[in-house]
């Protein structure tokens, strides 16, 4: 099995010849390859085959530029806050992770679909094929939602989830994170993505949070602690917001 | 939100960038969110019954798009999310997801109102069934937009489903072969409602046309 110091050469020399690229006056590319070989699952799920572009100004009608449209009652009151959904309260460091949805110029996207998934406090996910020997939590699944406020805000109230080992490499350990799926105006905007914790000291081994290989997007991805938002004797607060990117019929007609 | 007071505090912890209230509305911001791998676990989350049911029970005019997705192996994906939008009602209307408000459990669409939305997981053999209304577009030919999610994909794809072939801006602009990887095959079934064959191949040989919006 490959070893870890063998990923992390191919971590290294993929951020370098990025970084090289840059140098030499590419462009900075925030998302992640789709081939990116030390995530070893991606070698056979990757096209091979450049992507075809549309471009959206030419058909502004394009069903892409529309999305689905989700309302007050795809959610429940206690569907943000994971600590609540179960009889007792689940095992863990209770935080509370709050933000705002943005688009690409910083306008906040209203009325929209957040979903959430993530390992309980131990590491372990409330799935069939999780066979990490690390304990189930009877009250904690793990699961939320919720619908963006009028100013893109969101919030959810749950609990610190674990590192956890996985098959990728010998000794392979996924820093902390917390799944996000979030959608937008238009379906060109979907975004599903992972939200980190500041200082993990996993950061550098990941090949997954590593698969992004600029410095700063790779940065984006890491919630900041914030004081404001802890509150005495009950939560740890955690700052992170969501921009997506993509063109949108709003787009098009405010004339980008 | 109004600016809190710290000029008392010293040592104040820098402002995390993009807090509300510590920057002005609408401010560009340094760059998209970058996307992650759905990963493994999706399937307690993200799924939900019914996913793949988008035309109301009982619409005589139904169709089924169904097929398998493959990765670049010809080895089939079980651990695939697909989903499926073509358009539907605006603002107001009820979703595809809803909940029911007595249990806190899943209630899905209203078995009424088209929502124009799908989500199927691949199961065990890498195949997924989708019933829904034939699509119908503004201009040119009707299609369903595509996004594809896997463990193994660190960004999803977009593909297009076209239920026949005709003129069309992006088909008109790929070879014959490439082509071919966007349109459904029509199948020959005795169940007395129409039925499309589309495949996903993620690489190699016959690989689906995936695209980029700009
Ligand atoms: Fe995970």
């Amino acid at each position: 099995m490959t070893t870890q110091d063998e990923i992390s050469v191919e971590i290294v020399a993929a951020r370098e010849a990025y970084e090289k690229g840059r140098a030499d006056g590419g462009h900075a590319v925030h998302h992640p390859s789709r081939s990116y070989a030390p995530y070893r699952s991606s070698v056979l799920r990757h096209p091979r085959q450049p992507l075809v572009a549309v471009d959206a100004s030419g058909d502004p009608e394009a069903v892409e530029l529309s999305g689905p449209v989700f309302g007050a009652t795809d959610v429940t009151a206690l569907d943000s806050d994971l600590t609540r959904q179960h009889r007792g309260e689940p095992l863990g460091e209770r935080i509370t992770v709050s933000g705002r949805l943005l688009d690409g110029r910083g306008r906040p996207l209203r009325g929209q679909l957040i979903e959430l998934w993530q390992a309980n406090a131990s590491g372990r996910y409330a799935h069939q094929r999780d066979d990490h020997p690390a304990p189930l939590d009877p009250n904690f699944t793990g699961v939320g939602r919720t619908l963006t406020g009028d100013d893109g805000s969101y919030t959810f109230t749950t609990v610190k989830p674990g590192a956890y080992p996985w098959r990728n490499h010998d000794n392979a350990w996924r820093p902390a994170h917390i799944h996000f799926s979030v959608f937008g105006q238009a379906f060109t905007q979907r975004l599903v993505t992972q939200m980190y914790f500041p200082g993990d000291p996993l950061f550098p081994y990941d090949p997954i949070l590593q698969s992004v290989t600029d410095a700063s997007a790779r940065q984006r991805l890491v919630a900041a602690y914030d004081h404001g938002l802890s509150r005495p004797e009950w939560s740890l607060g955690y700052r992170w917001d969501i921009v997506l990117d993509g063109p949108s019929a709003t787009w098009i007609e405010e004339g980008r | 939100m109004p600016e809190p007071t710290t000029a008392a505090v010293p040592a104040t912890p820098p402002a995390p960038p993009g807090a509300p209230g510590r920057t002005p509305p609408w401010q560009t911001p340094p760059g998209p969110t970058p996307s992650q791998t759905v990963g493994p676990f999706y399937g307690y989350a993200l799924p939900f019954p019914g996913g793949g049911d988008v035309a109301p029970a009982g619409h005589p005019e139904a169709v089924t798009v169904h097929g398998y997705v493959h990765d670049g192996a010809g080895a089939p994906v079980p651990d695939a999310l697909l989903e499926f939008w073509q358009g539907g009602p605006g603002t107001g209307l009820p979703g595809s997801m809803r909940r029911d408000g007595v249990t806190g459990g899943h209630l899905g669409r209203n078995g009424v109102d088209f929502t124009g939305f799908g989500r199927i997981p691949t199961d065990a053999d890498g195949h997924y069934t989708l019933r829904t209304l034939p699509p119908g577009t503004p201009a040119g030919l009707p299609y369903l937009s595509v996004c594809v999610f896997a463990r193994g994909l660190a960004h999803h794809l977009y593909t297009r489903v076209y239920l026949a072939e005709g003129h069309d801006a992006l088909l008109d602009a790929l070879e014959p072969e490439r082509r071919a990887t966007l349109v459904a095959r029509r199948e020959e079934g005795g169940t007395g409602h129409r039925s499309y064959r589309f495949d996903i191949r993620l690489q190699g040989d016959g690989e689906t046309v995936f695209l980029e919006f700009r």
